[in-house]
């Protein structure tokens, strides 16, 4: 067993450049986004635009690094991160996750005049946060990637700081992330104690064959907690439907795309990890987890008039979905999840480019009603919504359908059949109000068209995303050869 | 056979017109009319292949046939299986006759949206072909369930005043019976290890899973066909759907129920049938018996033929649970006849409620001597909903009777009354509408059928008097694919009883016997 006095003698003697090479992606976004805060201190607002695109740039460069490294699991910096297969694919997609969100974003921002240097700096350090996570293989290490996306985001959800709304999304968003931090560290704390170390592998080394004590399952069960807040899983989701309608829609966005994925990779590395060998233990917690926000987010989210607010119950039933792959333990279950959670963001990403068209008169709408006969003024964008709501519902032959199918075979087979029933249940429930946002658009009489827009980049991930799901059924195999791929990563010691 | 994929090629065509609609571009009237004939024409040539296959088709055999299969997800060992034998072929031709004369009776009478209409009902064609032909269970899951789709926008788009209503219950039913399925599916995928139909059949699974997974499945297929008591979305459904959306909807879809208990149900599940014949016998009964009865007082027509399909479907249930040769048979043949009864029933009713836009049964009356064609044409579908000989709604339900009188007599009782109310309600109708005085004057001055009308409704009549004269055009087709059919379902009863004789068999092994 190491003791952190040598682990840290361990980096010092051991330091060479390949030793760092697997965080090559991660220091090449932290010095970016200090190049790009220093421009824009310089260039001040009217560079915002300039800084944007550079952000995207940079996400694209970061994710060229990181195709470019070998994805067989290296650890570095004395074990505190690791590169796998599972982090190289995860952490690719929370790229292109941001990537997307940005560049949606940008005319939003000039549209709301909130277009300050800051955005596209704090989203990348997000970004740098989340990537960290993912590659987290130590508590401390997780702990400070967590701090540093939960930081970032938690001023950019307060970012319209004029705007009342914004600012209480803000406050709320920072209040309850810190008492979930909190629990965290609290838990890791204990974790700690208990075992000794706070490595990732040496977690996994004590645990495996011994009965685990009661004093460690405490720390688990506040560690889970605190993930649960980032994953907004019920019953820590209180925050999500306020922060998501108060706060801009862009940034709405970006919370719906990429942090949970990255909170989730976090959460499986950690379940598949250190506590691997505690299956029974946590599968219990996942399992009421998993159960509580299926039936919330499809029950809560029918009385919603609120586009913003649906979504947001839709993410915590997704994150509940997400969490029966989660729960199956196997990694059929886990390769599912990657499945998922990539069709999830891709037809989230096209939903809220949707979203952000919602305009009329030059201010942003975004109740449900807003949309009536949205099919007779623009059909083009109303029939892709249409798309996206019945691959959300999980209808087919739309790709939504094949990552639930994914997730509740993995379930059935691990022999979980009422939490799969449950799953299936629920999703009829979900299926009502997402057909309801198609109700609104078709059957509807129309409402004042919006207003017209050249949005390229909307344009252009809502077709994407549209083509994707549409065409997913002609190969399905790719993503999810490229899904067990990943998973057996984690399966492999 | 024949060297070209024919299958794919049918179910691919309805879409390969659906993207081309979609592509069209101009005028709303060049639009709307190119978009009409770019549908008509893509639905008779894929009825055109149909007939092809038919010709094709060998009667002899049991086997699939004009089998399809290509790697679709290799990871999963789900693969892209297409073929029909004699229990699914003649639905493939039943739902590629009945497309195109959706289009042509929706030639005038949608006027908003003419496009994306004819998107709807071309995706709605390459899901029901393909909902037919698959062989592997997930791929049939897909179509299964995409119906949904099209159809929830065509009820609630081009529908009458409660659509919204209407295609919500609509697609909420039938989606929480589907997911069910869906269940079950994945349930024996990981136990038997595929989910080739086929293979699932010559594998069957332990006697108390059986018994949730049948239930699973007639979940589904009970609310598809409709069964009482969750028959209740369908006389809503088909009185706010257009005309041809009833038509597909009674046509083709309610045949996707019996189509599965055919297909999996039975085959899948024979101990599991077995022992809940008796609810679904009774089930049927009150089907038959209660929806004639409500049929009787109903005031709007398209109510009135709807609950009459319910209790036409509820012949076919019983009959294939009778698990006999000739209830099978009886059932398939009475599925294909009502699919051309009832949608030209429903297309009858089209005709007059595009001239009045009234369903009111009470606001015609007399019709017969200012529409005469019209009369005559709904008769022959009215006596064939009756069950007369000679007709082919009557060799079904004789057969399904047959089989249930030498399986359980009271049950036969009962169904036969229902023959009774059944003659009851459609010679009322029948009397209501053409004979007596002629009330309304607008009623009154209606015009007979147009040239348009006759085209739809002549290759209907002929087809009903056709299928009852000479039932054996069907039957010899069946009967092979039946016979197979009754001869897995008995092989499958007998596995326990080897199962108790044999002194003790190995663990695991109770999955796998052939």
């Amino acid at each position: 067993m190491l003791n952190l006095q040598q682990e840290r003698e361990i980096i010092m003697s051991e330091f060479s450049w390949a030793y760092i090479t697997p965080a090559l992606p991660e220091m090449f976004l932290a010095i970016a986004g200090m190049v790009l805060l220093i421009a824009g201190v310089f260039r001040g607002n009217e560079g915002t635009k300039m800084l944007c695109w550079a952000t995207i740039g940079s996400f694209a460069l970061a994710a060229t690094f990181l195709l470019g490294l070998d994805w067989e699991r290296t650890t570095s910096f004395g074990g505190m991160f690791i590169l796998d297969r599972f982090a190289g694919f995860m952490k690719l997609f929370v790229l292109l996750g941001l990537m997307v969100t940005m560049a949606i974003s940008v005319r939003y921002l000039y549209q709301e005049q909130m277009a300050r240097f800051e955005y596209p700096i704090l989203v990348l350090f997000a970004g740098l946060g989340m990537m960290l996570m993912i590659s987290a293989n130590n508590l401390l290490s997780m702990y400070m990637g967590l701090e540093l996306q939960a930081l970032s985001l938690y001023v950019l959800a307060a970012f319209r700081r004029d705007h009342i709304k914004s600012a209480e999304a803000g406050i709320k968003y920072f209040i309850l992330g810190a008492l979930a931090s909190g629990m965290l560290l609290f838990g890791a704390s204990l974790i700690y104690g208990y075992t000794g170390s706070v490595g990732f592998d040496t977690i996994a080394a004590t645990l495996s064959g011994t009965e685990p004590g009661l004093g460690l399952i405490i720390g688990l069960v506040f560690v889970l907690t605190g993930l649960a807040f980032k994953i907004s899983a019920v019953p820590f989701h209180m925050w999500t439907p306020d922060v998501y309608e108060g706060a801009p829609t862009s940034v709405t966005a970006l919370f719906a795309i990429v942090p949970k994925v990255a909170a989730m990779a976090l959460l499986i590395r950690l379940l598949f990890g250190p506590f691997g060998p505690i299956i029974g233990e946590w599968q219990q917690i996942i399992w009421f987890l998993s159960m509580a926000s299926m039936a919330l987010g499809a029950f809560a989210a029918i009385a919603q008039d609120n586009i913003k607010r649906l979504m947001a119950y839709s993410s915590i039933g997704n994150m509940g979905y997400v969490l029966i792959g989660v729960v199956s333990g196997t990694m059929e279950g886990i390769s599912a999840v990657v499945v998922y959670l990539v069709l999830y963001m891709i037809m989230t990403a096209g939903v809220f480019s949707i979203i952000l068209t919602m305009r009329r008169g030059g201010v942003a709408v975004e109740k449900i009603g807003d949309l009536a006969g949205f099919s007779r003024t623009n059909p083009l964008m109303a029939y892709a919504m249409a798309i996206l709501m019945f691959s959300m519902s999980g209808i087919p032959p739309l790709a939504g359908f094949f990552g639930k199918m994914l997730i509740f075979k993995a379930a059935v087979a691990s022999g979980f059949y009422i939490l799969a029933v449950l799953g299936i249940l629920t999703s009829v429930v979900a299926a009502f109000y997402y057909l309801r946002v198609v109700k609104v658009m078709f059957f509807d009489e129309p409402a004042d068209a919006f207003d017209p827009q050249p949005a390229f980049s909307k344009q252009a991930v809502v077709f994407a995303s549209v083509g994707f799901i549409l065409l997913f059924i002609l190969s399905p195999d790719s993503l999810v050869t490229t899904g067990m791929n990943a998973a057996s990563a984690l399966f492999a010691g | 056979m024949i060297d070209f994929p024919i299958l794919s090629l049918m179910t691919a065509l309805p879409l390969i017109g659906a993207l081309f609609i979609f592509l069209i571009r101009g005028g709303a009237e060049t639009v709307a009319r190119n978009a009409k004939f770019t549908a008509f024409y893509t639905s008779t040539f894929t009825f055109v292949l149909s007939l092809y296959l038919l010709g094709r088709f060998d009667g002899s055999t049991a086997d699939f046939q004009f089998v399809e299969q290509a790697d679709w997800f290799p990871s999963l060992g789900i693969s892209y299986h297409m073929g029909v034998d004699g229990i699914s072929v003649f639905f493939v031709a039943l739902s590629a006759f009945l497309t195109p004369l959706c289009i042509l009776a929706s030639w005038n009478s949608i006027k908003t949206r003419v496009k994306e209409y004819m998107i709807a009902f071309l995706v709605l064609e390459t899901m029901m072909i393909g909902t037919f032909c698959a062989l592997d269970s997930m791929l049939f899951y897909v179509f299964f369930e995409g119906v949904l789709i099209p159809m929830f926008l065509i009820i609630g788009v081009w529908g009458g005043p409660r659509r919204v209503y209407s295609a919500f219950k609509f697609f909420l039913y039938t989606l929480l019976g589907s997911v069910l399925m869906l269940l079950a599916l994945l349930t024996l995928y990981v136990e038997v290890g595929t989910t080739d139909i086929q293979t699932l059949i010559e594998n069957p699974v332990a006697r108390d899973l059986q018994m949730w997974l049948w239930l699973a499945f007639f979940a589904s297929f009970a609310v598809k066909m409709p069964m009482w008591p969750v028959h209740t979305w369908l006389p809503d459904a088909h009185v706010e759907a257009p005309t041809a959306g009833s038509v597909i909807l009674a046509g083709v879809l309610l045949k996707m129920g019996g189509y599965g208990f055919l297909r999996f149900s039975l085959p899948m599940f024979p101990e599991a049938s077995l022992y809940f014949a008796d609810f679904v016998y009774w089930l049927s009964v009150v089907a038959i018996i209660y929806t004639s009865l409500v049929a009787l007082v109903q005031e709007d027509m398209k109510k009135l033929i709807a609950y009459s399909s319910v209790a036409h479907m509820g012949f076919v249930t019983l009959g294939i649970f009778t698990a006999t040769i000739e209830g099978i048979e009886g059932g398939i043949f009475q599925m294909i006849s009502h699919g051309v009864i009832s949608a030209a029933l429903f297309l009858s009713v089209g005709v007059i409620y595009d001239r009045l836009h009234t369903r009111d049964i009470a606001r015609y009356g007399g019709l017969v001597k200012n529409m005469p064609k019209y009369a005559v044409v709904f008769m022959v579908f009215m006596l064939g909903s009756v069950g007369l000989p000679g007709t082919s709604g009557f060799v079904g339900e004789f057969l399904s009777l047959l089989a249930a009188f030498s399986v359980d007599t009271t049950v036969a009782l009962f169904a036969t009354t229902g023959i009774v109310l059944g003659a009851l309600y459609m010679l009322m109708l029948y009397k209501r509408v053409m004979f007596g005085t002629q009330d309304n004057e607008d009623a009154a001055q209606m015009l007979d059928l147009s040239p348009r009308e006759v085209g739809i409704f002549v290759p209907l009549v002929l087809l009903v008097i056709f299928l009852g004269v000479f039932p054996n055009f069907v039957m010899d087709r069946i009967s092979p694919s039946v016979d197979k059919l009754h001869g897995q379902y008995m092989a499958g009863l007998q596995v326990p009883d080897m199962q108790v004789l044999n002194v003790e068999p190995a663990a695991g092994e109770g999955d796998n016997y052939e």
